[in-house]
């Protein structure tokens, strides 16, 4: 990778999560826009794009995050990934300096979730008169989920963590719980994290079921906030300060894939190979390796995703991620501290938000700016975020090297 | 396309709940669109094949007796589904196959991936009309 190619990340922010009833989705977005520019030591001025995400709102949201921050003329590109947007726009500004269409950009990513309930199921039918009539693409006369299986997110990865201890054995209920307790754990030393209590097995396993075998503290958590991110290219970061170069953060691979077909991959989405082959990417491409990552953000929407992400980000053996976590490899005094943000499951899943978030806790790692949850030394890491549908951003970040000398 | 069954003994006119499942006058079973090139299995239309882009299709009824390789539990669902519920994946013969487990209390004593199951039927109701739904699901086989 030459100089030109090269591209960091010039300043970060995410919000806190969890409840904001006085902020709309402009407010949150732009409150993390406004302190990523100052992190990074620069204004709207010097941004060459704008990438934004915002999936449960009105659409358009770069251009009202424009006029709330600044308002230059540059190209905004509006994305939607499901549950990796924010990871997609973060991508889109990399792919926009890549290309040489210019030095700096910024992505953000904002969601307003807080009490949003259930996702995934839409599809209720309501009419005066009781007819069965067929519609849609399956011919359906009434609604299909929760007759025919079911594809809210709760049942669809709990199927997709179940399915793995039947290929795999060695996985039961209370692994899954345990998963989770870590999370939780993790969160008490993160002040940004929606919820940040420790829970205990008994607690966990005991709490309101959802989708057996995930209860209620095993789910992600909706809530709000927003995170945004600056890059910049590594030829422009070396005419900045000292300061700057030192701080900055090294994107050494930005990944994005889908699924390809496989049998099975319609009837339950496989979450799977798309994270491994985005994984195998994000290695070759940074020239790193699963025992180089000092922490990893994963996506742990449930807990049951958590597992099965052990093994496709190749934290583990293939088939070996019960025993990677009864190691205790990802607590965060294990080998690879996996979530020490908390996760979604404590920290909180704002969709959009997400995938520039667990840029964030690594950068911040990287930095040695992340206080009582620092994970010491840390050098190199990853963040990894899946979208249901499906897509996999999985990007690896690696301390600054410049800067240093001074 | 409804499908009436004009042999059975009541009169009533019954509908399957989705139109890959073929009532078949007492025969039930689900039939998908194969590709004719790769035989990749698909339920609803495709314009061409996800796994090889051919653009030829022919139905292919599904195997009835399956092994259950994912499921969940579901207590928590949108307003208007009973609950709880367990959701499935059944492997039958090849063909990865999405429905419910029912017939059995849903409780993780009484489930588990690798179990035996077949294809069955149930009412859904009947209309205004006086039409019956089915709908499928998938029983313990033992």
């Amino acid at each position: 990778m030459t100089a030109a190619d090269e591209v960091f990340i010039l300043g970060i922010n995410m919000t806190k999560f969890g409840k904001h009833f006085d902020k709309d989705v402009v407010d949150l977005g732009a409150e993390a826009m406004m302190a990523a520019l100052a992190d990074g030591g620069v204004s709207m001025a010097d941004m060459g794009i704008l990438a934004a995400g915002n999936l449960m709102g009105s659409g358009g949201i770069g251009q009202q995050l424009q006029k709330q921050v600044g308002q230059t003329g540059i190209p905004v590109y509006n994305v939607s990934n499901a549950c990796a947007t924010g990871a997609t726009a973060l991508r889109t500004a990399i792919m926009a300096i890549k290309a040489g269409e210019c030095d700096m950009g910024i992505a953000v990513g904002v969601e307003k979730l807080a009490g949003a309930g259930l996702l995934g199921s839409s599809d209720a039918k309501q009419s005066d008169k009781h007819e069965w009539e067929p519609s849609g693409r399956l011919g359906a006369v009434t609604g299909v989920d929760g007759r025919i299986g079911s594809a809210t997110m709760p049942a669809l990865f709990a199927q997709i963590g179940v399915e793995y201890g039947h290929k795999y054995g060695g996985v039961d209920a209370e692994l899954f719980a345990r998963i989770s307790e870590k999370n939780h754990s993790h969160s008490t030393l993160n002040p940004l994290a929606a919820y940040t209590k420790a829970m205990s097995l008994e607690q966990i396993m005991g709490d309101m079921m959802i989708a057996y075998p995930n209860t209620r503290p095993m789910c992600s958590a909706n809530c709000d906030g927003a995170a945004a991110a600056v890059v910049v290219s590594g030829s422009k970061l070396r005419t900045m300060s000292l300061e700057q170069q030192r701080r900055a953060v090294k994107v050494s691979a930005s990944v994005l894939t889908s699924d390809p077909y496989e049998e099975a991959c319609q009837v339950l989405p496989n979450v799977n190979t798309l994270t491994r082959n985005a994984a195998t990417q994000a290695y070759e491409t940074a020239g790193v390796g699963p025992s180089d990552l000092d922490l990893v953000e994963l996506h742990d929407c449930f807990a049951t995703a958590e597992l099965v992400h052990y093994d496709n980000l190749m934290l583990c053996e293939e088939g070996g991620a019960a025993d990677f976590f009864n190691s205790g490899a990802p607590w965060r005094t294990g080998s690879t501290p996996v979530n020490v943000s908390g996760g979604l499951q404590s920290k909180g899943h704002p969709i959009s938000a997400t995938g520039i978030a667990n840029i964030w806790e690594v950068c911040h790692h990287l930095r040695g700016e992340a206080g009582d949850r620092q994970i010491d030394g840390a050098k190199v890491g990853l963040a990894h975020v899946i979208g249901l549908g499906s897509a996999c951003g999985v990007h690896v970040l690696e301390k600054s090297a410049l800067g240093s000398a001074a | 396309m409804s499908i009436t069954d004009t042999t059975h003994e009541s009169s009533t006119e019954r509908v399957p709940h989705v139109d890959y499942l073929v009532l078949d006058n007492g025969d039930p079973h689900l039939v998908a669109h194969e590709c004719t090139s790769c035989g990749a299995r698909f339920f609803d239309r495709r314009n061409a094949c996800a796994a090889c882009f051919a653009t030829e299709f022919r139905t292919v009824a599904i195997d009835t007796d399956g092994t259950v390789t994912a499921f969940t539990i579901v207590a928590f669902a949108a307003p208007g589904i009973p609950v709880p519920f367990v959701a499935a994946v059944v492997d039958c013969d090849g063909t990865s196959v999405k429905g419910n487990i029912i017939n059995v209390e849903p409780d993780p004593a009484n489930i588990s991936t690798g179990m035996e199951v077949r294809l069955a039927t149930y009412s859904l109701g009947t209309d205004d009309n006086g039409v019956e739904a089915i709908g499928y699901g998938f029983e313990p086989a033992r």
